[in-house]
């Protein structure tokens, strides 16, 4: 009897609602995935295109350069802070447990292999995709919605290689050099804090991390910047130049190459260290 | 700037120049189930002043967007000083490129350069030119909009009117022989919309360039137009002189004129 008062209280649109509820997000599912794929294609020909303008006359050379001033010099203090509060910070947290295994002396080089390997490229690239990748989605959608994209198409210039070549090669060649220079700014962070609560000469230091850190530690590091660089800008130059509906679009296209990049740099590290792994 | 003579377009004796710089066979375009362009037929004369007027939102955006190949048409053909524009391979298409100019509605001038950078763009795709040839073409430009004293400037320094200016001299610099005026008074008062209308007319004679202004300001239409259409539901519902379109008889047209 109560079952019955309870299905009679239900109005029948309500009803009807409720039995097309599951179709509808049945459809919004599929919806999602066929857009996640459609996205997908387009950043495949995105990434196409790119290639082919790279190798295509004529090189813009100067905005290039241009570029790599604005991406590495602009963000080396940055970089610089971030990198010097890791290694100040890192070493700090990590004394109280080498001490309690009588470690101490470890400390320089699992500092700086910490760094070097993982910490240090990956944090750094996680800054520059929120600096660089917010700054370059947001300038381009901005151009895009203001038609300068537009301008620059019927002024017989090419705004793909103007502006997204460009800034994807300069990407690329900064972001591993920030790194590198994210790195040697840890160490001495990581000096200086070894040296707030002992004290270890500036010679000591860098025996103890040169003895653990090989040459061939720096290589996969160093290769897998490179590809963090691409990913930077290539997804936001993307991101920009596909940037729709006024200034809401603009702050879409900033925040969603913020994400976007960030998460590809995670997922390329996990696949740099399975690579890694199996050689070493 | 001030004009001793008021300036206005004087109808083309359509016997006199047979030579079209632009035409357009059966354009059609749709976004989504929205057809925007039905049917659009039109011829530009060389050195004439074409006007598309029309309501906002009747598709006269689109039209001058598929005309230099921001949009793509889904029918139709374009014929752009003889040569049909779909059949153009890249490097075709671009030198073509290099013969229209388009000044859009919102000037799109290149925030992060200066004046003289916006005017220098155009020129450095080109063919190669010497820094003294550039920066002569960069202050004729400019002087010839007035604005010479802007050339160090960013955009951002300069009102609304002169950004429309820049804008001109920018598309002008690269001397195109088809001009393309997307709204170019949106937005200016009355006295800085005149000066624009007129200006646009000085740069025609100057020139010699054909082109198609798309506008809903008709006083702009009356001071630029050679000739006048009224772009209506998709089609070209209307054709004529100002006055022949001001003076018709449909009540439709009269209403337009009215508001």
């Amino acid at each position: 009897m109560e079952n019955m008062i309870k299905q009679a209280s239900v109005p029948p649109s309500v009803k009807k609602e409720v039995s097309s509820q599951a179709p509808r997000s049945w459809d919004r599912v599929q919806s999602s995935v066929s857009a996640f794929f459609v996205e997908m294609a387009q950043i495949f020909r995105f990434t196409v295109k790119f290639f082919k303008e790279l190798v295509r006359r004529p090189y813009e050379f100067g905005e290039t350069i241009r570029q790599c001033y604005i991406i590495g010099y602009r963000t080396l203090p940055l970089v610089g802070i971030t990198g010097f509060i890791m290694g100040l910070v890192l070493t700090i947290q990590s004394r109280p447990t080498l001490k309690e295994f009588g470690a101490e002396s470890w400390l320089p080089a699992m500092v700086a292999i910490s760094i070097i390997r993982e910490i240090g490229p990956v944090i750094t690239a996680i800054i520059c995709a929120g600096k660089i990748g917010s700054s370059i989605g947001a300038e381009l959608a901005s151009m895009k919605v203001t038609e300068q994209i537009d301008a620059m198409r019927v002024s017989a210039r090419k705004p793909f290689k103007y502006l997204a070549v460009t800034r994807i090669i300069a990407t690329t060649l900064m972001i591993p050099i920030l790194v590198i220079f994210s790195d040697i700014i840890s160490l001495m962070g990581s000096f200086i804090a070894c040296n707030l609560q002992g004290e270890v000469s500036f010679t000591l230091f860098f025996y103890h991390v040169f003895e653990k850190v090989n040459f061939i530690d720096l290589i996969p590091a160093f290769i897998k910047t490179i590809f963090f660089g691409f990913a930077i800008g290539l997804i936001s130059t993307y991101k920009g130049f596909n940037a729709e509906k006024g200034t809401e679009g603009v702050g879409r296209s900033a925040n969603s190459s913020v994400v976007t990049a960030s998460l590809l740099v995670f997922i390329i590290d996990m696949i740099a260290v399975q690579i890694t792994s199996l050689f070493y | 700037m001030t004009h001793a003579a008021p300036l206005k377009a004087k109808p083309i004796n359509p016997t006199a120049n047979t030579e079209n710089a632009l035409e357009v066979e059966h354009l059609q375009i749709a976004f989504g189930p929205l057809q925007v362009l039905k049917d659009i037929n039109l011829k530009l004369k060389k050195g004439e002043n074409l006007v598309v007027l029309g309501r906002s939102g009747s598709g006269k955006s689109v039209l001058i967007k598929c005309l230099v190949g921001l949009n793509e048409p889904d029918e139709g053909k374009i014929t752009l000083q003889g040569k049909d524009v779909s059949t153009l391979k890249d490097q075709d298409l671009e030198l073509a490129r290099q013969k229209i100019g388009f000044l859009f509605q919102g000037s799109a001038l290149y925030d992060s350069m200066t004046i003289r950078e916006n005017l220098e763009f155009p020129l450095m795709g080109k063919i190669k030119l010497k820094e003294q040839e550039i920066n002569a073409l960069v202050e004729e430009a400019l002087g010839n909009v007035g604005l010479l004293d802007a050339i160090d400037k960013m955009p951002s320094e300069l009102s609304g009117g002169m950004r429309k200016r820049i804008g001109l001299a920018r598309t002008l610099i690269s001397k195109p022989e088809i001009m393309f005026y997307d709204e170019p008074t949106t937005g200016l008062d009355s006295i800085t919309s005149r000066e624009i209308s007129h200006l646009i007319l000085e740069m025609q004679k100057k020139y010699n360039t054909s082109s198609i202004i798309i506008t809903h300001d008709l006083e702009c239409a009356r001071i630029t137009g050679n000739r006048v259409l009224i772009l209506k539901d998709g089609i070209i519902a209307a054709e004529g002189t100002y006055e022949e379109i001001k003076n018709s008889k449909e009540e439709w047209i009269s209403t337009y004129f009215q508001e």
